[in-house]
C-alpha cells in the first residue's frame, strides 16, 4: 500500500524553563493515555496473534488437546510442500485465481471509471448501480450465484436463449474444469465497482488544463488517454493492483459457500485450506504454517508490485 | 453503459423477485424474462417461512448489536489514537505510527486460526449465581465478535492524516484558555472532523455487518450468531430456494437502503481510502 507519512506537527522548540518541562511531561502522559486503548487492543488482537501464528507454525499444536504443543522444527513446512498434494493444488488454484482476477478486475474497473467520469445526465445513477454489488455481502452474492449456476439455473437458460439452443450450458460448479472459472466471474462482478471508485478518484486528480492542452495539440481521445490519463493514474494503479492482489489471494467466502473446495479440490485455496485444517481438523500448528506461507507470499507480491511500478517513474 | 448496468443489476433483481414466488414458479420462470418480473403467484409466504425456519429477529438483533458497538467504539478508540499520533508530541510516537502502518499489510485471514486458539484462552468475567467470577475462554460470547475489531490500524491511519490537516494554532489558543488535551480533542478536533468520522464509520460498517469467517469459527451458540452465519440453516435438509431468496433479501435490504440514502458519503469514503492511501 502506498502510504504518505502524515505530517505530524513539528515539536515546539526546546526552551529550558521548568514550566515547559512540566507541560511537555503532561503532553507525553496525555499522548500515552489517549493512545493506550487502541494500543492495547492492537497488541492483544493483532501483534500477539501474529507472533502466535509464527511460533505455532513450528509446533504440532492442536485446537483442543490434552497434550501441550511440541516443537517440531520445519516439519510443517516440509510436509506442506512435499507430502500434501491438496496444499500444492490450493496454492496453484489461488495463484491462478489472482492471475486472472487482478488484470481483468483492474482493467474493467478503469473502463467503468472512464465511462462514468463524464459530465452527462444520469451518470450518478450508473455509479450507484455499479457499486451496488460491493455493498451486498459476499455471502449473499455467493449464494445467489450458486443458484444462478445450477444446471437448470438462470445462466444456462440465458446461454440457451442467446445461442438459440445450440449450447445449453453445463453444471458449472460441479465440473472441475469450470468451477474456478465460475467463481472468478462472480468475484470480478462483485468487487469491480469498488475499484471503479478508486480509479475515478484518481481520474479526478488529473488537472483539466492538461486535457485542454492536449486537445489544442490535436490529440484524439485515445491519444489523450495514453499521454495524459494513464501517466496521471500511476499512483492509483499501484494502490488498485496491490489491494486487488491481496484480496484475491485471500479468497475464502466464495469457496466456503459455493463449492467447499470441490469438485476434487479444483477450487480449494490457501486460506480455505488453512481454515479447514486449523479449524475443522483442529491441526492448528499446521494451519499456522500454511497461514505463514500465505503471509510471506502476500508480502513478496506487494513488495514486487511496488518496486515494479515505482521504477517506471 | 446500459449493458453494464443490466449485468450489474440482474442477479439482485432476480433475488428480490424470486423471494416473492413459490419454488415451483421460480424454476418455471427461469427460461423466460419472467424471471425478472414480479408476476404470477406473488406473495410474502417465503418471508413468513423464513421466520418459521430460523430465529431471524435474534440474528438481526445480534448483527445490529455487534455492528453498532464495533463501529461506535471503534470511532472513539481510533480517533483518540489518531489524535495522540498527530497532535501530541511524545517520545516514540513515530515508532508507534510506523508499526501501525506496517500492520496494514497483515491480512486477517492469516491470523484468524491462531486467533481462535488465542481467544479461547483469554480471561473473561462471568456472573454466576449473583457472584462475579472469572473464567477462561471467549468462545460463544458477544465480546469475541466485537472487541478484536474495535482497534483498526487503517482507521487510526485515516484519523491521523485528517487531524494533521487541522491548524495547530487552534490547540494553542485553547491551551492558553486553559483547556486540557482531552477537552481539545472532544471540543475542537472532533467537531471539525465530521468527514473523517463518516469515512471511518462507513468503511468499518460493511465488514462488521458482513462478518462471516470469524463468527463461523468462534460462535456455535445459535442465539449469539449474526445474520450471515444464519444462512447455513437453509442448506441443512432440502433447500427451499424461495425462502433462501427471502432471507438474503431480508439481510441485504437494510444495507442497500443505508447505501442509497448515504451513497455520496459511501463513494467519497472509498475514494478517500484510495487516494490518500
Amino acid at each position: 500500500m502506498t502510504v504518505t507519512p502524515p505530517t505530524v506537527a513539528a515539536e515546539t522548540p526546546q526552551r529550558a524553563t521548568r514550566r515547559f518541562r512540566t507541560t511537555k511531561g503532561r503532553e507525553t502522559w496525555a499522548g500515552l493515555a489517549m493512545m493506550a486503548p487502541a494500543g492495547i487492543l492492537l497488541v492483544l488482537f493483532l501483534i500477539i496473534p501474529v507472533i502466535l501464528a509464527f511460533t505455532l507454525s513450528f509446533t504440532n499444536a492442536r485446537l483442543i488437546s490434552p497434550n501441550p504443543p511440541r516443537f517440531v522444527g520445519l516439519d510443517n513446512f516440509v510436509r506442506a510442500f512435499t507430502a500434501d498434494g491438496v496444499f500444492v493444488q490450493s496454492v496453484w488454484n489461488t495463484f491462478l485465481f489472482a492471475l486472472v482476477v487482478v488484470p481483468v478486475q483492474a482493467g474493467l474497473g478503469l473502463l467503468l471509471a472512464v465511462l462514468v467520469n463524464r459530465r452527462m445526465r444520469g451518470v450518478t445513477a450508473f455509479r450507484v448501480i455499479f457499486f451496488i454489488p460491493v455493498v451486498t455481502s459476499i455471502v449473499v452474492v455467493s449464494i445467489l450465484w450458486r443458484f444462478l449456476y445450477q444446471p437448470n439455473g438462470l445462466i444456462n437458460s440465458m446461454i440457451d436463449t442467446i445461442t438459440f439452443g445450440a449450447w445449453s450450458g453445463m453444471d458449472w460448479l460441479n465440473n472441475p474444469q469450470t468451477a474456478l472459472g465460475a467463481i472468478i466471474v462472480l468475484s470480478i462482478w462483485q468487487a469491480v465497482g469498488f475499484h471503479m471508485i478508486i480509479w475515478l478518484a484518481g481520474l479526478q486528480t488529473i488537472p483539466a488544463e492538461l486535457y485542454e492542452a492536449a486537445k489544442m495539440d490535436g490529440a484524439g481521445p485515445w491519444r489523450q488517454f495514453v499521454s495524459v490519463t494513464w501517466p496521471g493514474l500511476r499512483p492509483t494503479m499501484v494502490f488498485v493492483l496491490v489491494t486487488i492482489t491481496i484480496a484475491a489471494l485471500g479468497l475464502f467466502v466464495q469457496i466456503d459457500v459455493m463449492t467447499q473446495g470441490g469438485p476434487v479440490n479444483s477450487t480449494s485455496t490457501i486460506v480455505y485450506y488453512a481454515v479447514r485444517k486449523g479449524y475443522e481438523q483442529q491441526e492448528i500448528g499446521y494451519a499456522a504454517a500454511i497461514s505463514l506461507i500465505f503471509f510471506v507470499a502476500v508480502l513478496i507480491i506487494a513488495l514486487i508490485q511496488r518496486r515494479l511500478t515505482r521504477e517506471k517513474d | 453503459m446500459s449493458v453494464f448496468a443490466v449485468i450489474f443489476l440482474f442477479p439482485l433483481v432476480f433475488m428480490f423477485v424470486s423471494s416473492l414466488k413459490p419454488d415451483a414458479q421460480i424454476l418455471q420462470d427461469i427460461d423466460s424474462p419472467m424471471a425478472f418480473l414480479p408476476v404470477g403467484d406473488i406473495s410474502l409466504d417465503n418471508y413468513f417461512g423464513v421466520f418459521d425456519r430460523v430465529p431471524v429477529a435474534q440474528f438481526l438483533f445480534n448483527s445490529v448489536l455487534v455492528t453498532v458497538l464495533t463501529v461506535g467504539l471503534g470511532l472513539i478508540v481510533n480517533s483518540m489514537a489518531g489524535f495522540a499520533l498527530s497532535r501530541l508530541a511524545w517520545r516514540g510516537r513515530f515508532v508507534v505510527l510506523a508499526i501501525i502502518i506496517a500492520t496494514l499489510i497483515v491480512p486477517f485471514e492469516t491470523i484468524a486460526v491462531p486467533m481462535v486458539y488465542w481467544v479461547a484462552q483469554l480471561p473473561t468475567l462471568v456472573i454466576e449465581g449473583g457472584v462475579l467470577k472469572y473464567d477462561f475462554g471467549w468462545l460463544n460470547t458477544y465480546e469475541v465478535q466485537i472487541v478484536p475489531f474495535i482497534a483498526n490500524a487503517f482507521s487510526i491511519f485515516l484519523f491521523t492524516q485528517y487531524f494533521s490537516t487541522i491548524p495547530k494554532s487552534l490547540d494553542e489558543a485553547a491551551r492558553i484558555d486553559g483547556a486540557g488535551w482531552f477537552t481539545i480533542y472532544r471540543r475542537i478536533i472532533v467537531p471539525l472532523s465530521g468527514p473523517a468520522f463518516a469515512t471511518v464509520a462507513i468503511l468499518t460498517f460493511l465488514p462488521a455487518w458482513n462478518q462471516y469467517l470469524w463468527p463461523l469459527m468462534v460462535v456455535q451458540r445459535e442465539e449469539l450468531r449474526p445474520v450471515m452465519v444464519g444462512m447455513q440453516y437453509f442448506f441443512q435438509l432440502n433447500t427451499a430456494w424461495g425462502e433462501v431468496m427471502a432471507y438474503t433479501s431480508l439481510i441485504t435490504l437494510p444495507v442497500l437502503i443505508v447505501f442509497l440514502v448515504f451513497q455520496r458519503a459511501f463513494v467519497s469514503s472509498i475514494a478517500a481510502s484510495g487516494v490518500k492511501g
